[in-house]
């Protein structure tokens, strides 16, 4: 117990002898974690299935690292403190400590720098995720109303639209080609989610969202609205195809004809 | 409603008018004694807390099966309307800003009362009218307001939500809006002007600054929140186009006015709930708080920050500047994690007693730096278009919200129930309060973030068996159960101690600040003397004078309240 009541000027020795452990440990895990993403865990997460989603999925584990880092040495930091000050038998008056400056300071200073570098990461994948391509290989421009979804490819002329309950339009992708989509609303605010893309953008009244997806692997999978949108709001899903090139050109000449 | 015995007064000058005051029922109308007005405000508070609880468990009973028929599409809609209006804003800020700062500051500072006693009792009976106007929706023929707690516009307006229901929505807002505003200017007023002699602002108890900075931020965010309201009721009913495309207003305006209210909102609800915690660490650590300077300006920095972060709620409208709002939301933990350092580092090498409301009090740091580690990822765009109006987001303020409010408000409850009543809660049934409710809040909002990153959006009445979302929303059903439970078991503790009263004595907890050196309850003008002020423990000073903060003053002391 003493060893642990000691001066504010032991403690703080101690937190530096843990911080110079810890710092380099902490740098190399981040970067680690950077370099290596695709060796570490999803965490729960969806792995993005498009070059923008998945520069997210990264950037979501070097967050859930640097978040188990963080959050494991404060939670074990809390614990020691409940486990060895819980008052044993005869009351005493322990030492009355108001503070430590340098101490304070170092605890003060240390998530500045965390944040900084989870801002450098965020704004770099930001900055990915947000990039519209000039030439894109496909637009499709999607409307969302109450309740559902309109998509329309304006090179083919195609459109698949919400037909009623239950009766889901397709948003069908080419993989490997770099699709921008141009996104509003019709009537209120609606949130496009492709959450195996690890993306959503609200469909607003009165502003245009353009964005770009460049899928990287077939798959299927729903799409849903995220922003609550009135009485269906539930209902408003819609399948998403992403296929070879030649499955979406013959699925392009399908619905032209129709 | 219980009647609580003034205690006798036992100094011969009483007060001319303390014998006239009225007792039972024309007391609690009319009283404009801020320790009466207080405890209407805690009781009205919780009572609205029952009732959005009672909600929340109906919504996670119809999220028990896929497909859920527990309640229809629009019943839904509603309940977790109202559910989070009446959390946020009939229970949680009143509860902090007119329940408990209203009973505790004016005796934590020495005072009296409140500088304004009749504007007080106003800002009361507004908020209980604005509680029972937002509970009038349900009884309105096309139901109670149906767009979520934050109303975005424009399907707030009326082609989409027509009738009453919203309408009470809004004018019930805007009530408990005034209400918020005159009790902010009542406790910036109060706790500039009326501390005692000796007590200066750095000498003043933390719970008091963070309710004079949480007052400051009600007045810069409450009077925009106000005049939205008034904008969205033109557009309803005056035929204004401050929010429809059509008339060449613009929809996103309102959620750019909504959340500049919104984000210092949260912060409105969890300044206080950070005051509480560090006035109970310290005591029931027996040291004092590790850094007062650094908590001081951590809170002044956090209300700085939250003025201006409110675009992170709108990251994915696509109209917001990414870097600025994420650099500063990021910012925000640096101060809260200083608040969470220094609470462990008052704790280090203290002598911790375990009680209850120590126990909400730790329970109320795991949960609350779980919610801010979600949070920092939420203020990465990037993390945000993925994981945003998902469960995920829905588990993070739960966690944050339920830890500040609800483990941080029984803390609170539980420590300073003896001055308000002067007697004790059940230590043994308080232990089962805060465990049944603490494991259940865990089962209830982890799976919560899995099921946001699986992809299931917020606010959906129905999900599909093939989704793989059953498990998960089972899970968390049965988490919110064991909520319910716990906060029944609280109720219970309420009406023991109500029914068998245990007398708790004056200063139970070995208290620091000055409302600890009254009697409990206090008389009715608070204090018949007070101790000298020579440090921001004058409690504390006075009854361990061998480990006092400050060295009485022989001679010559100017700051002596004696």
């Amino acid at each position: 117990m003493g060893r642990f009541v000691g001066t504010g000027f032991e403690q703080s020795r101690g937190v530096r002898r843990v911080a110079r452990v810890l710092g380099p440990i902490g740098g190399i895990g981040v970067a680690g974690v950077v370099l290596s993403a695709c060796n570490i865990p999803t965490f729960g997460a969806f792995k993005g299935n498009t070059v923008q989603g998945n520069s997210t999925f990264h950037l979501w584990q070097g967050f859930f690292v640097a978040s188990i880092f963080v959050g494991g040495i404060t939670f074990a930091l809390l614990a020691l403190a409940i486990i060895r000050f819980r008052r044993k038998g005869e009351s005493i008056i322990p030492k009355q400590i108001h503070g430590n400056t340098k101490l304070e300071v170092f605890y003060t200073v240390v998530p500045v720098l965390i944040v900084a570098v989870l801002y450098f990461f965020t704004v770099r994948v930001e900055n990915k995720v947000d990039t519209v391509a000039r030439n894109p290989n496909l637009r499709v421009d999607v409307t969302g109303f109450q309740w559902g979804w309109k998509f329309y490819y304006p090179k083919y002329g195609v459109t698949t639209i919400t037909k009623g309950v239950d009766l889901y339009p397709t948003l069908e992708l080419p993989v490997g080609e770099t699709a921008t989509f141009r996104l509003v609303s019709n009537d209120v605010v609606h949130g496009f989610y492709m959450p195996e893309f690890d993306f959503s953008r609200y469909a607003l009244p009165g502003v245009t969202n353009y964005f770009d997806f460049t899928p990287q692997h077939t798959a299927n999978f729903l799409g849903r609205c995220s922003q609550f949108c009135g009485l269906y709001h539930a209902d408003m899903l819609f399948y998403v195809h992403v296929v070879s090139p030649s499955q979406f050109q013959s699925w392009i000449h399908a619905h032209q004809g129709s | 409603m219980t009647t609580l015995q003034e205690p006798l007064v036992q100094t011969a000058g009483v007060v001319e008018h303390e014998r006239k005051a009225p007792g039972g029922f024309y007391k609690w109308i009319t009283s404009v004694d801020h320790k009466v007005i207080g405890k209407n405000y805690m009781y009205t508070a919780l009572t609205f807390m029952f009732i959005a609880g009672a909600m929340a468990l109906l919504i996670r009973t119809q999220l028990f099966n896929p497909d859920g028929h527990v309640v229809s599409l629009q019943t839904y809609n509603e309940l977790f309307t109202i559910h989070g209006s009446m959390m946020l804003y009939l229970f949680a800020g009143p509860f902090a800003f007119g329940g408990f700062a209203n009973f505790i500051i004016p005796l934590q500072i020495g005072a009296p009362d409140m500088a304004f006693p009749r504007l007080n009792n106003l800002s009361y009976w507004l908020y209980l009218l604005g509680g029972v106007t937002m509970l009038f929706g349900f009884f309105t023929a096309s139901g109670a307001a149906a767009f979520g707690w934050v109303a975005y516009a424009p399907l707030s307006s009326a082609p989409y939500s027509p009738g009453p229901g919203p309408d009470l929505w809004i004018v019930s807002i805007a009530l408990v809006g005034f209400s918020g505003i005159f009790t902010a200017v009542n406790l910036v007023t109060t706790i500039f002007y009326l501390r005692a002699p000796g007590m200066t602002m750095f000498r003043m108890p933390l719970f008091s600054w963070s309710m004079l900075v949480t007052g400051i931020l009600i007045l810069i965010a409450f009077p925009v929140l106000t005049a939205a309201l008034v904008l969205l009721y033109a557009d309803r009913h005056y035929g204004a186009h401050f929010f429809s495309v059509a008339g060449g207003g613009v929809p996103v305006m309102w959620q750019n006015l909504f959340w500049f209210f919104g984000h210092p909102e949260v912060y409105i609800l969890a300044l206080p709930f950070f005051g509480i915690i560090s006035e109970l660490i310290p005591v029931f650590s027996r040291k004092p708080i590790f850094g007062y300077k650094g908590m001081v300006f951590a809170t002044l920095a956090i209300a700085g920050l939250s003025t201006g972060v409110w675009a992170h709620h709108m990251f994915t409208t696509g109209t917001v500047l990414l870097p600025f709002f994420s650099a500063l939301s990021l910012l925000i933990a640096v101060p809260t994690g200083i608040k969470v350092f220094t609470w462990i580092a008052t704790m280090w090498g203290g002598q911790i007693r375990f009680n209850t409301s120590m126990l909400f009090a730790v329970g109320f740091i795991f949960a609350f730096v779980m919610g801010g580690i979600t949070g920092v990822m939420l203020a990465s765009p990037p993390i945000d278009f993925y994981t945003h109006d998902t469960y995920f987001v829905v588990a993070h303020f739960h966690q944050v919200l339920i830890g500040t409010t609800i483990f941080a408000g029984f803390a609170g409850i539980y420590y300073w129930y003896p001055k308000l009543t002067g007697r004790f809660l059940h230590e043994g049934l308080g232990k089962w309060n805060f465990w049944v409710t603490f494991i259940g809040f865990w089962i209830t909002f982890m799976p919560q973030y899995l099921l946001g990153l699986r992809g299931m959006p917020r606010r959906i009445a129905i999900y599909s068996p093939t989704d793989g979302f059953t498990f998960l929303n089972r899970m968390s059903t049965v988490g919110s159960y064991m909520m319910g439970i716990g906060m029944f078991l609280f109720l219970l503790n309420f009406i023991i101690s109500w029914r068998r009263p245990r007398p708790a004595g004056d200063n139970p907890w070995d208290g620091f600040t000055l409302e600890w050196a009254t009697s409990s309850p206090p008389p009715a003008h608070n204090f018949h003397s007070l101790p000298a002020i020579r440090s921001a423990r004058p409690t504390w000073d006075m009854n361990h004078p061998e480990h006092a903060d400050a060295v009485p003053a022989v001679t010559g002391g100017d700051e002596s309240a004696q």
